[in-house]
């Protein structure tokens, strides 16, 4: 029997023989002969690999697994001599998908463990053949045939899955909660409402791997006793939505979803509900409500939603990476998954990076994975080989961390006792010409905006301390803010009613603890040491550089500077509105911020 | 959007489809008001009066609900809507000179929409996209890594 060492699969889909498919593949065959290779690599038809409108003629070289596209007849002797004789991947044929998933999830970098991540960008999100034969659903099989509901839990508690929204409730705990509830109906709900600044972790896993997400609440549902789901997914995602329709419809089509799952007594249908815009509704009260036709208020706990739920039934809600990675580790055992991270953060986790790192995107570590190594292994570090200054981690309710901080592990502990949280993953990197002060307020702006309203200490606290902020960043700081800012921070944190609120200070409180002499400089000097603060930077002219061009002056939207042809300008900075365009146009580096 | 004027016949058809749709109970509140406001362009006062009728409801309650969330509008918005991220990662990539730039090239502010109608500005919370930010929303259309150079040639795309 013939061996080969590699095979190319060619589409033959029609618009790919539209576009010279045939012609590709007997050139390649040509070209194989001609260097020998014929008997070592295999041609094999196949049909659609890519979109054959954007990528035909593709092919798809094994075991390599790389998708080369958009090839014409005369890339094929290069080709061959790349891959096949030299063993090189050519970036240049290789196929480009839509700019943001090439930006945001390429291929695995160093310290990365893909679990959730582990069918983003390899599967057709809209055909569920490719999710099953991957091993999907297989998890749901095992789960249905072999094991009761308590089992499941039992499975799941073992594995040490921590909720991976934010608040990190070990999950198989919250699933107990709700089976032990008696009354019935009870709902299985994803929140997938992910509405954290820097975070789009849960938006990858919906629109590239939605029938994982499926699988785990089916899987849920079976665990605690549901035979109703909702996805609240926010609006702001409508790829997302679509794609999670579509693939609801294909698990009904395939027996996965309705009546008499796999042939067993378990039913279970899920339903999509978007959201409107509005952060709050990322709060499991909130959520509910929202899904209720109401505004998205909190609600007080207790009762718990395991208890008294959507429309006051007992309802279980995790996270989507909650879900998504619960079929594997039905699939790998329990402790497959405990042996990765922490010995209380069990497993890996995604994480967007963003700002100023070099490679933004989505990432997948184990738990423990320190800070540094994130941002510096993983992310390549600072964009434009700037200082670093600060990591600000778990989104608007997280904190900031300074560089003495780097070798914190990631865990739900660790990042509490800095003052952080872990959130939903969202990292954001800061560097040198970052203000603290700007930043701190930059949050709490977002977080008073998204505040519902309802409890005074949120919606009047949050509203005092960017009050207090602002002044700080337009000049206007006075003695004792610092104090009354640290008074603000406890008190919101200490009496509000649901999580927006009682995070809401974190930005504050680390900027405060971590940068306090920048808010100093801002209050006791009027000078913002990062030199962001409009009010509390001048720009001026460095005479010995200026050699009197005069573009700055015909650039400036005021016309605040002045000067003689070949003799230095100068700037009044009484009329400056600190636009910064003369520091752009200038030529000769001949203006800087003091 | 489909309906730029108001006539209340017009709107009337449109409520009555999107309540044949969805239902009329009380949880398919926020995706009626979703829908219509997304044929509509915005809701106008027609719509609460019409929605609290058939879902039995308060109008108060449909007023409520419909000035929580952000992308439902009460107000009239302009035949192209555009959309800034001012979420904190767009920020620190350079977000804040795109917005002053947009401001600069539309003379309206946030909120705001043109006199001759044609641009309504709003700034949202994060999209998502953050590893492509500063992130500028036109309608449906997605513009991702902007520069303020940049903005003068995306607004020509549209009339």
């Amino acid at each position: 029997m013939p061996f080969f060492r590699s095979h190319v699969l060619i589409s033959v889909d029609p618009e790919c023989l539209k576009r010279g498919a045939h012609d590709v593949m007997d050139a390649l065959q040509d070209e194989l002969v001609q260097q020998g290779l014929n008997e070592e690599v295999q041609i094999l038809e196949t049909s659609r690999i890519g979109d054959p409108i954007h990528f035909g003629p593709d092919l798809m070289v094994y075991p390599e697994g790389v998708h080369y596209a958009n090839l014409s007849v005369d890339d094929i002797p290069f080709l061959v001599e790349e891959h096949f004789l030299k063993g090189r991947v050519v970036n240049k044929f290789v196929a480009q998908e839509s700019i943001i998933a090439d930006e945001e999830l390429g291929m695995p970098k160093a310290k990365e463990i893909r679990i959730v991540l582990k069918n983003c960008g390899k599967i057709d999100p809209n055909n569920i053949e490719e999710y099953i034969a991957e091993d999907g659903y297989m998890a749901l099989g095992r789960v249905l045939t072999e094991l009761s509901p308590e089992d499941v839990i039992n499975e799941v508690l073992s594995s040490g899955l921590r909720g991976r929204g934010g608040a990190g409730f070990p999950t198989g705990k919250k699933w107990s909660f709700a089976r032990a509830s008696a009354s019935t109906p009870k709902y299985v709900i994803c929140n997938a409402d992910e509405g954290d600044p820097g975070a789009f972790m849960n938006r990858r896993v919906l629109e590239s791997d939605p029938h994982a997400v499926v699988e785990g609440m089916i899987i849920a549902a079976y665990a605690i006793g549901s035979s109703q789901g909702y996805v609240y997914c926010r609006a702001e995602y409508p790829l997302a939505v679509k794609t999670l329709n579509i693939a609801i419809q294909q698990a009904r089509e395939f027996g996965f979803l309705g009546k008499n799952i796999m042939g067993t007594d378990f039913s279970f249908d899920l339903e999509v509900r978007m959201g409107a815009g509005a952060f709050v509704c990322g709060e499991e009260t909130a959520l509910m409500s929202s899904i209720e036709g109401k505004r998205g208020e909190p609600r007080p706990r207790p009762p718990f939603p395991a208890v008294r739920g959507l429309f006051m039934q007992p309802s279980n809600i995790n996270n989507v990476e909650t879900y998504a990675v619960v079929p594997q580790i039905m699939l790998r055992g329990p402790e497959w998954y405990a042996s990765m991270g922490t010995e209380k953060s069990k497993g890996t986790k995604t994480f967007a990076l963003a700002g100023d790192v070099k490679n933004t995107g989505l990432i997948e570590v184990p738990l423990g994975i320190t800070l540094r190594e994130i941002i510096f292994d993983v992310g390549g570090g600072i964009k434009d080989n700037k200082g670093f200054k600060a990591i600000q981690t778990g989104g608007p309710m997280g904190g900031m961390i300074p560089t003495k901080l780097l070798d914190l592990p990631i865990d739900y502990e660790s990042l509490a006792s800095a003052g952080s949280i872990m959130g939903s993953g969202g990292l954001i990197v800061m560097d040198d010409e970052t203000c603290m002060v700007d930043i701190a307020r930059f949050f709490m702006d977002f977080t008073q905006d998204e505040s519902c309203g309802k409890c005074v200490p949120c919606r009047v606290g949050t509203r005092r301390i960017l009050e207090i902020l602002n002044r700080i960043c337009e000049g206007n700081g006075r003695d004792g803010d610092i104090e009354l800012l640290e008074k603000l921070c406890y008190e919101i944190k200490r009496d509000s009613l649901c999580g927006l609120g009682q995070g809401a200070p974190n930005p504050v409180e680390t900027a405060l603890k971590y940068f306090r002499e920048e808010f100093e400089a801002h209050i006791y000097e009027k000078r913002c040491p990062a030199k962001v603060c409009r009010n509390l930077i001048t720009y001026e002219v460095i005479t010995d550089a200026c050699t009197g061009c005069t573009v700055c002056a015909r650039n400036c939207p005021v016309t605040a500077i002045s000067g003689e042809r070949r003799q230095p300008h100068l700037i009044d900075p009484d009329v400056c509105i600190r636009c910064g365009i003369c520091m752009q146009v200038c030529n000769f580096n001949a203006i800087h911020i003091i | 959007m489909v309906l730029g004027a108001t006539h209340r016949s017009d709107i009337e058809e449109v409520v009555n489809e999107v309540v044949q749709q969805y239902g009329s109970s009380r949880d398919e509140l926020i995706p009626i008001l979703n829908e219509i406001n997304r044929k509509v362009g915005f809701l106008p006062n027609g719509v609460l009066e019409m929605v609290s009728k058939q879902l039995k409801l308060p109008q108060s309650k449909v007023l409520s609900v419909a000035t929580f969330y952000q992308m439902l509008s009460t107000k009239p918005r302009g035949r192209h809507v555009i959309q800034f991220c001012e979420s904190a990662p767009c920020h620190v990539t350079g977000g804040r000179q795109v917005w002053e730039r947009l401001q600069e090239e539309l003379n309206i502010k946030a909120g705001e929409t043109t006199e001759d109608d044609k641009w309504s500005l709003i700034t949202v919370s994060c999209l998502g996209v953050c590893g492509v930010g500063p992130v500028v929303v036109i309608d449906e259309d997605l513009y991702g890594n902007v520069t303020p150079d940049q903005l003068p040639e995306i607004l020509s795309h549209y009339s």
